[in-house]
Parts: C-alpha cells; structure tokens; sequence
C-alpha cells in the first residue's frame, strides 16, 4: 500500500453529502490506492480522488470519465473483483465502494493513459459506421486467418472471470397488490397510499439507499431535507407487515399477466458474500398492479468532442456534490437547453465551485435563475484538452465566440423518462413534444406510470401524480384509499426548448458514448439508406453497448428526424427489450448448477448398488448401475460379459424400477386400452400380461411395454423408463379429451413400485426362496405371460409378472418401493447357493439385442411397426390411435429401411450403432445408403459382436453380406444380415 | 457502386459524403412478372437469384416494414450443415457452399465466419445418434468430425468437464460451420438484386390476394393493388396468415424463439458450441458479445417476445455447460415468430392455387439456409418445378406420410 | 404468463405442457375419405393471429387437460374450461 504522504481525497467536500465519514474505506483502481467512505459508489469515490480518466472508449480509444451518476454510464466500465469472481464491465457509478475493491479498466493497452490503440483515431473516418461491411473481403481466405482474429482482439471489452464462478445464486417468489419500482418521490408516494390502504406492497429501489432523486438534491421537501423525508417514509412503510422494501434490486423485465423479474444484489457490496449466503438474488414478481416510478436519465447535447473527461450530465454533477460531497470540477461552465442545468450551476456554487458561466440555448434564463450567476444565451460547440477538459469555446446566439477556461462542463440535454418496463410487452410510446421527450402511450393491463418516468418532472408533480397511481392502484385491487398528504416542495421551474445539437460543431460529436457513435455517423447511415431507427441502430451500432443506448437514443432519433425532415414522432423508435440493465447469468440460471442442473432420481435399491462397486450411468434423470466390476476384472467388457454369461446359465437380477408403471381401473378399461394400442385387449385374461405397441397419431411407433390384468377390472401398464411421463400424458390426453365418456382412471405408479428383473434358468429356484410357498410357481400354475398380486415369505405385498426382457426364463417382481432395497439384498443373499449375479444396463442391453427386442434406439420416432417387423400386431378390426394414418402407403412400402440383425463375417471384428449400410462393393456415399446400424454390442453368449439396425428391404435379404461403413471412426466392416433374434429364436427357454 | 478498401479509402477521404443509398427505396409499380412477399434473408435472396441466375428482373419484393425486420435482423447467426436425413443434408451443404463464396458474389462483407460448429453429447444413445448423423454426413462428403474428451479439453477448455451433471462424453465437430453477420446478408442481397433491377419495397403490406378462378393474379397491399405474374410467399412466421389470403391452411404453428447477447468480452468462445444435455447453444460474435439462446417458448404466439421461464432455462444450461458465466452479464433478450412446421422442415413447393408459391416451415434454422432457399426458390419459380436439392420439401408430403423428421418428434411443432 | 387453472388457481404457464389448437376434433376412422380427414386433422392448423382455443395439460399440478382461450398476438386470456367438460357440450350439441 503506498503510503506516501500524498494528500487524500482533494475532491471531497469538507462537510455534506450522505457518505459516513466515520467509515473510511480503502481501495485501488488501476493498482494505485485510494481511500473513500461507506456510502460512496466506486465512482464518487474516484470523484473525490480527482480520477478523471476512467475508461478508453471501444473504437477509437479516446480518453473517457465519468458522464453520468447513474446506471445509464457509458464510459466508466470496470473489472471489478479478479480471478473466478472477476466481473468485466462493471459500471463504477452503481458499485458500491468497500473496503479492499480492486477495480481495473479496460479496453487499453499498456494503460489508461497511454493507450496504443489511441492510434485509431487517426484513421477515423475510415472507420465510419459500417466501414467493416465494404472491405475486408478480399483476399477471400484472410478473413478467418487474418482480419477475424485481430477485429476479435480489438474487440470486447471487458474479460471473463477464470474460472467457474464461486458464488451462489437463489431465486425467490414474491407475490403483491402492487409492485412500485423506484423509491424517488413518486415512487414512495405511490408505496406509501398503497401501503396504508392496506395493500400488498413490494417496493423496489435498484440504489443502495431509498429515495432516488431526493438523495442528489439539496431542495427541501416537507420542510426538511429530501431524503430526511424519504427515511421517514421508508421508516413508516418499514414499519407495515403488508410492505416489501427491497432495496439494490433492479427490476429489468415485465412479462405476461402481472409477472416481473428483478435482481437483488444481495452481497456485491462486500468483498465476498458470507457463508451460505448469495451473490444475488432473483425475484419472481407476480403482481396485481404495478406502478412505474424508474425516474428519467438525462440525455447530452451534440457538439464537438462532447466525450472529454470532465464533460459531464449536469444531474450527475450536483449528485456527486450533493449526494457524495465530491467535487468534479473546480472551475464550471453549465451548458444547457432546459431549466433543471441551472439547479446544478446553484449547487456547485454553493459547495465552493466557482461557475464560470451558465450557457443556455434558450432566449431568456428561468425567473428564480440569474442573480449571482454570470449566464449567457447560446451553446457550447467544442470542448477542448487532452486528457481532460480546459477549456470550451462556445457559440452565443447573437453569433459571438468565446472560449472559457474551465475543467467541468455540466451539459443537460433534457430529460427522457425511463419508461422501458411499459414497453417489454410491445407497446410503443408517444413523442410528446412539448416535453421533448417519449412517453408512455398505451400500457399494459394493470401497469401505471409517475412522476419524471411519466413526464411529471417536478418534486411536486411526482409527489402527487405518484399517490394518484397508488391510490388508484389499490381501488382497482378492491380496497378504499385515502388521500395522503403531501409535503410542501419550492417551486421547480421545468421548462425546456430542445436544443439536439449545435450546428458547426467541429470534432466528433458522439451520440452513443460507449460505442462510439458520432452524428456523422448516423448522417452517413442515413444517407446510405439505413433510415428506419432499426436499420440505422444496427448499421451504426448506436444503442447497442452494454447501455443500450440510455443515454444515446433519442439524441439518435432526433438526428434521423432531423435528415428525414420528419418530426421524431413519425420517425418511431427501437423496442425495449428486457433487461433493463444488465443481469448476470449466474442469477438467471440460480441455484441450479453444476452438479444441481437437474433433480437426480434414484431407483429403490440404488443405495443397495453403490455398496456392490456398481459403476452408474445417468439415463435421463436417473442414475442406474452400468454393470457390477469385480475385483481383477479390467473394464466394462470383462465385468458385462460375466453378467449376461451368469444370468444365461445361472440367475441374474436387475433393479428394473425405472420403467413407467401406470395402474388402470374402470369399467372400459378394456375398450381404452384398445384404442391405446395397436393389439387387443378384450381376450385378455385376469392373471395375464400381454406386449403392447402404441403409436402416434401419424402412425409412427411411440412406445412399447406389457400390459398385465390382475383383476377384471384392474390392469398394470408399463412403458419404457423414457417415455414414462410422456406416455401417461399421451393417456389423459386421450382420456380426458378424446373419449372423456369411457369409465376409467389411472394414475402414475411409477415411483410407488420397485421393480427387479430375475432371469436365467435358476430364476424360479430364486423365486421360490423369496415368495410366500402359498403361491404355485410351477409352469402349470404360473406360466409364461402370468402376472398376479403375490405376498412374499415374510409378508410383503408383491406382483410376481413372469415376463422377459431378455431372453431368458425370467421374472419380474414388484415391491412397494420401500420395500425395494431390502428385497433386492434378500434376493441376492438367497441366491448365492445358485450363483446369483447382479446385472446392470450394460448386460440388459446386450441380452435384448441378442434377443432382437427393440428399444430406444430403434422407437426413435422415424419408425413404423412394419419398420420394426411389428406389422402383424396391428388390429384390422378396431380403431386404435394411429391406425388410419399408419396404413398409407408410404408407411408401409418394403422398401423401407426394417429391422434386421447383423453379425461381422469377420467375427473378431467391432461393429457400432451409427454406422451406414451400403451393399458390399458399393462406393461409400449417400445415394448408395441403405440404412444404418441401430443398436451394437459384443454378445458373450455367441462370442463376437453383433448388431441390429433397419436396412431398405432388410427381411428380404436375409443371407447377404453388406458393409456398415462408418466414416467417422474410420472402419468399414463387412456383416451379414440375419434375422433378429440371435439366442434361442424359438423362444423355448422362455417357456420352461 | 463497388466496395472496396479502396472505395472506403476515396470516399474517406471525401468526408464520406458522397456514398449513396445501398439499395433503391422503390415505390411499387402496377405489376411483376414475379412477387416475392416477404423482405427478409430468404425473400431477398430468391430475388437476387431470379435475376442473377435465371435473368428474370422483373421482379418486386415486398417487405411490411423495414427489409430485414424479422429472423435475419435478430437470430443467432449460426451457419451449419450437419443434418441427418437425406432430404436435408445436400440442401444445407450447398447452402454452405454458398455462403462460402458469398461475400465476393454480394461485393457485401457478411464476415462469413467458418470457425466450427460442435454439438456435445452426454451418453451413450446420444453418441449413437451422433455418429448416425455425421456418418450420414460424410457419406454426403459434408466434412464431419468425433471428438473424444481429451480432444473437447484442448478444443473449449472453459466448458465444465468435472462437475457437469451430465458428464460430456464427446463431440460431433463440422469445422466449416459457424457464424455470419446476419443484418449484413439482408442489406447485401438486397444492394446486389436492386443492382440488377428488382423493386425492393418497403412499408408495404400485404392484406390479400387476389384470386381469380383458382389462379393467383396479385396483392392488395397497404400502398395499392399490385398484379403478379407469379406470386411466392416467403413470409416466415407469418407464413399461415398470408397464405389464408388465398384459402390455404398449411402444416405450421407459429412460435416464439427467445434469443440473448451478453456484454461484449474479450475472446473467449472459438466456435459455436451446442450443448447436449439441455438446449443450450452459444457464440461469440466479432463484437465480443455472447449470442445465445435455447428452446422455443413452447405456445403459439405472434407477439414477438416470450417469458421469463425460458429465459431462466436457457441460463441453467449455459452455466451447465460454462460455469464462469455466472459474472457475465445477459443484456438484451429478443423474441421472433417461427414458423415451426409439423415434422421440422421447410415446404418450398406449390401451392393449389395456381402461380401461388410457398416458402415457409423453416422453424428456427431458416437462416443457414438463406442462400440455398432463395437458390431453390427462384428455381421454382423460374421453373414452375422444384430444383433437386429441394425435391423433399413438398407441402403434399405430410398427407403422404414422407415426413423429413431430424429429431422424430412427429405432428408435434412445438418439440421440433 | 399465469394461466388460470379452474382448479389450482393462477399458475406459471411453464407447469403445463403445452398441446396446441384446441379446435381439430379427430375424425371418425371408419368414414370414407377417413385417410383425407386425418391427414387434415394430424397436420393442418388455422394457426391464427389473434384468438386461439388451445390445449394445456397441467403436467405438473393437477393433470387436468384445459381448452384455454388466449390471444396470440398479446397473450391476453380469455377463458379457461376444463377439455372434458367442453367436450361433453360438444357432443351435446351435436
């Protein structure tokens, strides 16, 4: 820390201002050490540090200050923070001083005083707007190579942070009666008549502290200072359990029907946020009503080199004195074309500034105006210094020149009220031109404006248009207001006569600060025909910088009105677009991140694998074991083909628990289930499980499953684990849309049953260990496709369905999901006399292909029944949900890509999903493309990989040799086609 | 006038006062050998191409407000052709090819920006999906790369390998994919169609078609009657209400796409990146700024904006993906209509109703193809039979059950 | 948007799953030209700007299928009926 005695603070006032002098706090900007107060923004602490030189712009590189107080700053935009926290383009007027801040500029190099890229200027009007759309072209192979590469680097701004941002981010719900944003004189009138009427208030203030406006003047209101009164109101609202004051949220975007979303900035004041507590904070508003109070941002004037450091909005000026007792300029001139300038002109006067002269467009000064100041009717034309202002020479209107030394330039322009929330939803404003502004026209249902949003400038006019809003917000929520009081303001003048700019300005005159925009610019876009405001903003770029032309757009507007000869009110204006002000990602995406994206679902005997060492997969949501490693076994291939070669010769279980599970009941429950699905279901009998196949409406295969009656009304429907919520979805559809007359219900059961796959030809010696002996087991009793409600041996409700996904003598049984862990551990510890294994998604996935049962990769909803060899499943006697449209011919043409299996001719060869299939000889290319691989595995049963995939004209063409060409990987392997069933086609083992 | 650094130069040098107006702001004759409804990428481009390949100048584009006002002044301005099915991968490798030569065809600079598009995959069906898709590709010798994890590491070293919960498990790569300046494609098929005599009007509206005994013979509009020989929809999202004019219903629903840009940062993202396991795609633009964007809203909608679920899902999957985004700041959001179609592909055919064409169903992709649709377009209408590349886009197709569906998402627009 | 569910009250819109135009009935398969009339009723909408009649399920509250009748081009609501009840008027009408 530099600890030389170098004076502290030469810009701050000795007394005044709301910072806590008794909170010193030190910080660095650019590595040099700085010392401010608590209540200071990074920016008034630069004030009153005399830091002049905040910023480079982004094109030309021209030295930049501060322009305004506010969060419309073009030009000062920082890396605050480093590191994984670092947050580029940070605007020092709404950062909150604390104690250690480092912030950095940006965009230069080596440094901000002496900047290399200042070099641009001197090729300035080659870089007019749009000069990057005429050249750059040639030669053609440079633009990647070469131009691309070194616009990239000249580009941005600020940097990324470093790494993955250590913060943590909440969002939150609030719902209200009537949603104020601001907190300046309108806004708290409006809180405070809802408030007391009753209502559900949120007040919303995206600064620090409450008050807007009132805290950066000096004018009393109620016969006390501004924001002694703005305290004593949020100390009543305070007060009420009806109130939410949230203070440093922004609200940035109103949406549909009530909805708004803001940002709190929860921690961003302090270094780090503490334990467990966010970064920030997103709000979900619904609210009834909402009144606008967002306040207005002042616009510059155009003149010639109007982006000097020193050249500053008038109201930010009196704000840093006022408010932040810091002092941006020891010698002022004020240039102005509206009353409200010369407000500041009294200020710096009275804080010790000398005013070396108030220009005013106009004819004749404000009546209050005058005494005391030496004012003179004209503009300003040039501002004139380096790195910061010396000098302005200036126009009057009787012709003269004249050239003031000074190193403050307080410039108005007039005000624009903010009124960007009115518009998210499509709403245009109106140009007013007496106010010279844009204002509100149409506004959404239940949205209201006042005060200077509203064009209602004065402290009197906010003070009562904003109780009107609030009044008149609670009546239409259905409550009775009174009238409040309001204080007492002095008289405000608030004339102005719109100056735009000042003709015979030599120099750059930039309209859009940060992007560097000047009004030759917007000349040029004009006269090359970009007219629309849309077309010129994009041409020129005006209004598309992280300020998104706050501070720029009307200026912009009414130069274009100037060249159309149009008035700014048939000129129109660009859209307001949500956010308001930029939001960072972290707070729109919240809490959910990294690990937390999405909710992790876990089958019933999860805890149950991870004790076995299972490697788990994520399958949608889920977390399922891939297969069970053993000790000594080196990968995946080793451990799955123990797994399917146990479960083929001995016994395997599978958590199974997945799959969609949907409990069916009602009189017709029979007649919808035929509609369902393509097969029927009345002959179906009580005890009995039945394959389904259901399609879409087009006629495409949407989901399989079984379908098991346990009762003469009472059936069991599975789907797979993917389509589970879309499937049962697809069923109220139908239910409650289609055929609402039917007598039937159903609900999800899925999460209610586990669910475990017992396989091989040990599978009934295991079920008998488990199962109550009351219920027959034996192939009589309980054959292939049986289901029923059983008991196990120790009491536990069960549904035993002797159905087989792979291949194998199999089961499947169901525990209520409770029960599903303990099940699982009692199976395996019965069946280790019979050399049980537990098998995961690999060994299933293999075992269904070798037994040629479609799954996933095959419904891949391209896919036909006929596709899948599945033709004959569809009934001719019934209507069922995509029968008509699954007979067209085009549906139904053998010459299809269909369901075949595939078997290396060289069978030490691999094969894989994804590869094409094109006759053996043929050329790999797309018009001799003749299908492609599906599904792939290597089949421990057989020996060698094998494969299923869908081949044109696949059935027929059983025998031949063609080649799975897979470009990507780069082999070409010779298979041939078989039918799709690779272990026991005659499905005796499933029938012992 | 011709751009060059040396016209940049000349006219620099002049004070820039003498350049003139990019393309003409016609006023509308009485009638066209052919009108296009419709100023956007792919309405432009039809013109140009009209005139440029087929000599037919007589030509009159109209555009309701500002040419360029709908996809090509606000999309995401990625370029790709890594499709899967064949009706679809020729159609966009040679819209691919096009734009590769199409800054020095427009004399317009587009910043054509071939800097690789990659789609991530997080398990194992999606990979099989994957290689399917790129081996489809190569067999249509569009160039198409597998990435393995070691390689994604060197390639996008920001993106979350370690905490992910949905483990990246590769990469399908097309290096010649990438971005293009999108208002520039716009303004640079217009300049060059008005150069070769095409009417480009703007603030004209369409509010009917006049059809006379099954025959389309022109459109009333806000600035008066105008006769066309031939009349060709390319109206985008509002596609189903223009082609209502004429008594058409057509297989789309139109939708809102949301779509972002983050504040300008120093170069960070190489390539356009595609997440896997949520929607969730990103670039860098030249400026600096992140374009972004995710899922359609998912409801019928013209009004041009969406809502703030979207917003917040589309921000889950970019920190997914790219965890120091927290700190990077989204700052303008925007919203469009999107013609999304019944299986997720265009319909550029004929209509029932004679000398009527329609361009339309280009969902959220329409921009990569705005070379090759206004290419096979003119074809069509120059030819009165679809061109080739364009054979699968029949607006018969659907009743026929000869669907183009990439993803399989069936009759269902909204989950294409 | 809030959509108004009879049941559950005001709600997020992104808690329903979203079908589309609630006007397309599905035809009677056993009627000539049934291929014609469905080809029309999967694929073809009137998808207009301004009034729509819509399907809503809402998957993650009450599971009850909704005819909302909402403005495309504002997103007003309109009307919120149960899909089952408005079917029931349907068929009475008929």
């Amino acid at each position: 820390m530099n600890k030389a005695a170098t004076p502290k603070q030469l810009g701050r006032l000795a007394a005044g201002g709301l910072v806590d002098r008794g909170q010193p706090l030190s910080f660095s900007f650019d590595g040099r050490s700085l010392e401010g107060y608590a209540g200071d923004t990074l920016a008034s602490a630069l004030v009153a540090n005399q830091v002049r030189l905040v910023g480079r712009s982004f094109k030309y590189h021209r030295p930049r200050g501060l322009l305004s107080a506010g969060g419309e700053e073009p030009n000062a935009l920082v890396e605050l923070r480093g590191g994984a926290r670092r947050e580029p383009n940070t605007r020092a007027t709404v950062a909150e001083l604390f104690d250690g801040l480092e912030a950095v500029s940006q965009n230069r190099w080596p440094s901000l005083r002496f900047d290399v890229l200042a070099a641009n200027r001197l090729l300035g009007p080659l870089f007019a707007a749009g000069f990057y759309y005429k050249t750059f072209m040639w030669p053609a192979a440079f633009w990647e190579k070469v131009y691309e590469p070194l616009i990239r680097r000249a580009a941005g701004l600020g940097r990324i942070a470093t790494g993955p941002d250590p913060d943590t981010y909440e969002k939150a719900f609030a719902f209200c009666d009537v949603l104020v944003v601001g907190s300046g004189p309108a806004g708290l009138m409006a809180a405070l008549s809802a408030a007391r009427a009753g209502a559900r208030v949120l007040l919303a203030e995206d600064d620090f502290r409450f008050g807007g406006r009132l805290l950066a003047e000096r004018r009393p209101v109620g016969d006390r200072p501004g924001h002694v009164w703005a305290d004593e109101v949020v100390a009543e609202l305070k007060s009420m359990p009806n109130v939410r004051l949230l203070r440093r949220t922004c609200v940035f975007a109103s949406y549909d029907h009530g909805v708004f979303a803001a940002v709190e900035r929860v921690n961003d004041h302090l270094a780090t946020p503490p334990e467990f507590e966010p970064r920030q904070r997103l709000w979900r508003i619904v609210s009834r009503r909402a009144v606008v109070a967002a306040g207005a941002i002042e616009r510059p004037l155009l003149f010639g080199d109007n982006d000097r450091p020193g050249v500053m909005l008038a109201g930010a000026a009196r704000a840093y004195a006022n408010r932040y007792a810091a002092l941006a300029g020891r010698r002022v001139v004020v240039s102005t074309d509206n009353d409200d300038a010369w407000t500041t002109a009294f200020d710096l006067a009275a804080a010790g500034a000398t005013i070396a002269a108030v220009v005013d467009s106009r004819e004749s000064p404000p009546v209050s105006a005058g005494a005391g100041l030496p004012w003179m009717s004209g503009a300003v034309v040039r501002a004139l210094g380096g790195r910061s202002l010396e000098a302005v020479d200036v126009r009057t209107a009787q012709g003269g020149a004249h050239r003031i030394d000074c190193d403050l330039l307080a410039m108005s322009g007039g005000w624009t009220p903010t009124l960007h929330l009115t518009s998210h939803q499509g709403a245009r404003p109106r140009w007013d031109e007496r106010l010279a502004a844009f204002v509100a026209d149409q506004l959404p249902s239940g949205m209201a404006v006042a005060g200077a949003a509203n064009g209602e400038r004065s402290t009197a006019e906010a003070l009562a248009a904003g109780a009107r809003a609030g009044m008149a917000a609670v009546e239409a929520v259905g409550l009775r207001a009174r009238a409040a009081d309001l204080p007492s303001v002095p008289p405000e003048p608030t004339a102005q006569r719109a100056l735009w700019r000042m003709s015979g300005s030599a120099g750059k005159s930039f309209v859009d600060f940060q992007n560097d925009v000047t009004t030759s610019d917007i000349e040029l876009a004009e006269r090359e025909g970009y007219r629309s405001p849309e077309h010129m903003k994009r041409y020129t770029t005006l209004g598309m910088a992280t300020d998104q032309g706050k501070t720029a757009g009307v200026n912009g507007l009414a130069l274009l009105a100037e060249r159309a000869g149009q008035p700014i009110g048939r000129i129109g204006t660009t859209t307001f677009r949500a956010p308001f002000a930029p939001v960072a990602i972290g707070a729109l995406a919240g809490p959910h991140c990294g690990a937390e994206f999405k909710p992790v679902r876990l089958p019933a005997a999860h805890r149950w694998a991870v004790e076995q060492g299972a490697v788990l997969v994520e399958t949608g949501a889920w977390l399922r074991a891939a297969y069970f490693p053993r000790s000594g076994e080196k990968d995946w291939l080793e451990a799955m083909t123990r797994e399917v070669t146990t479960t083929r010769s001995a016994v395997g279980v599978c958590d199974v628990s997945t799959l969609g599970k949907i409990d069916l009941q009602g009189g017709d429950a029979a007649e919808f289930l035929e509609r369902l699905y393509v097969n029927g279901w009345k002959t179906l009998a009580i005890g009995r499980a039945r394959y389904g196949l259901m399609l879409r409406e087009d006629g495409i295969v949407m989901d399989d499953g079984t379908v098991s009656r346990l009762g003469e009304q009472r059936y069991l429907v599975t789907t797979t684990t993917a389509n589970a919520g879309s499937v049962f979805q697809h069923m109220q559809f139908c239910h409650q849309v289609l055929w609402p007359e039917l007598d039937v219900q159903f609900v999800s059961v899925s999460d209610q049953w586990a669910q475990f796959s017992i396989a091989g030809p040990r599978a009934r010696d295991l079920l008998r260990a488990v199962v109550d002996s009351r219920h027959d087991l034996s192939s009589e009793a309980f054959p292939y496709m049986a289901a029923a409600d059983v008991r196990l041996a120790d009491g536990t409700r069960a549904r035993l369905f002797r159905i087989s996904f792979s291949g194998e003598f199999a089961y499947e049984l169901a525990v209520p999901a409770a029960a599903g862990e303990r099940t699982v551990r009692w199976l395996m510890q019965a069946g280790a006399a019979l050399g049980v294994a537990a098998y995961g998604l690999e060994a299933l996935g293999t075992m269904r292909i070798e037994k040629g049962h479609v799954a996933g990769n095959e419904l891949n909803g391209q896919t036909t029944a006929y596709d899948l060899g599945l033709g004959r499943m569809l009934s001719a006697s019934k209507d069922f949900i995509g029968a008509v449209m699954a007979r067209r011919g085009a549906l139904t043409d053998p010459g299809r890509p269909r369901l075949v299996g595939l078997a290396p001719v060289d069978r030490a060869a691999r094969i894989g999903a994804g590869a094409h299939f094109v006759a053996a000889g043929a050329s790999p290319t797309a018009a001799n493309d003749q299908g492609f691989m599906t599904s792939a595995a290597f089949s421990p049963t057989l020996g060698h990989w094998i494969g299923l995939g869908l081949l044109a004209g696949g059935p027929e063409r059983l025998g031949e040799q063609v080649l799975a060409v897979d470009l990507l990987r780069a082999r070409s392997t010779l298979v041939e086609v078989r039918a799709p069933v690779f272990v026991d086609p005659a499905g005796d083992r499933l029938r012992v | 006038m011709r751009y060059s650094i040396f016209s940049l130069l000349g006219h620099a040098l002049a004070g820039n006062r003498r350049w003139t107006p990019a393309w003409r702001d016609a006023a509308p004759k009485a009638g066209y050998d052919i009108v296009i409804v419709g100023g956007g990428g792919h309405g432009l481009a039809t013109a140009y191409y009209l005139a440029r390949m087929h000599g037919i100048t007589n030509v009159a584009v109209i555009e309701k407000g500002w040419i360029g006002s709908g996809n090509v002044g606000r999309n995401t301005t990625i370029i790709r052709s890594n499709y899967l099915l064949p009706g679809n991968v020729p159609f966009y490798e040679w819209s691919l090819k096009l734009w590769e030569g199409l800054e020095q065809e427009l004399n317009y600079n587009a910043m054509v920006s071939q800097r690789g598009t990659l789609n991530l995959f997080h398990s194992d069906s999606q990979r099989d999906a994957f290689v399917r898709r790129g081996n489809s590709m190569r067999l249509h010798g569009v160039d198409a790369e597998l990435l393995d994890v070691p390689a994604l590491r060197r390639l996008v070293p920001f993106v979350d390998f370690d905490n992910a919960r949905f483990p990246i498990r590769g990469g399908l790569l097309q290096r010649r994919g990438g971005t293009v300046r999108h208002d520039a494609v716009a303004w640079g098929y217009a300049r060059a169609a008005d150069r070769l005599g095409v009417d480009v009007i703007q603030n004209c509206e369409v509010t009917g078609i006049r059809v006379e005994r099954g025959r389309a013979v022109g459109v009333e509009t806000s600035r008066g009657y105008i006769a066309a020989g031939k009349l060709g929809l390319a109206c985008a999202g509002n596609s189903s209400r223009v082609a209502s004019m004429a008594g058409l219903r057509l297989p789309i629903e139109s939708h809102v796409l949301q779509a972002f840009v983050s504040e300008a940062l120093k170069p960070v993202i190489p390539c356009v990146i595609t997440f896997g396991a949520g929607h969730f795609y990103v670039s860098q633009s030249d400026k600096g700024g992140l374009v972004f964007g995710g899922d359609i809203d998912g409801y019928n909608s013209y009004a041009q904006r969406g809502n703030l679920p979207t917003v917040e899902d589309v921000c889950e999957g970019g920190m997914a993906l790219m965890p120091s985004l927290g700190r990077v700041r989204l700052l303008r959001s925007w919203g469009g209509v999107m013609d999304m179609s019944m299986d997720g592909s265009p319909i550029i055919d004929r209509t029932p109703v004679d000398q009527l064409y329609l361009n339309a169903g280009w969902c959220y992709g329409g921009f990569k193809a705005t070379p090759a649709s206004g290419w096979c377009f003119a074809h069509l209408l120059a030819k009165d039979g679809p061109h080739p590349l364009a054979a699968a886009y029949r607006l018969d197709r659907f009743a026929a059950g000869r669907v183009v569906d990439e993803k399989g998402q069936g009759p269902h627009p909204n989950r294409h | 948007m809030r959509i108004p569910c009879p049941h559950c009250g005001p709600r997020g819109h992104e808690e329903f799953a979203y079908h589309g135009d609630a006007a397309p009935i599905r035809p009677d398969p056993a009627a000539a030209e049934a291929e014609r009339a469905f080809g029309e009723y999967v694929y073809l909408r009137d998808n207009p700007a301004g009034l729509h009649r819509e399907l809503w399920y809402h998957a993650l509250g009450c599971l009850t299928w909704l005819i909302v009748e909402r403005d495309t081009r504002t997103h007003a609501i309109r009307g919120v009926a149960e899909a089952r009840a408005n079917h029931a008027q349907g068929q009475a009408a008929q």
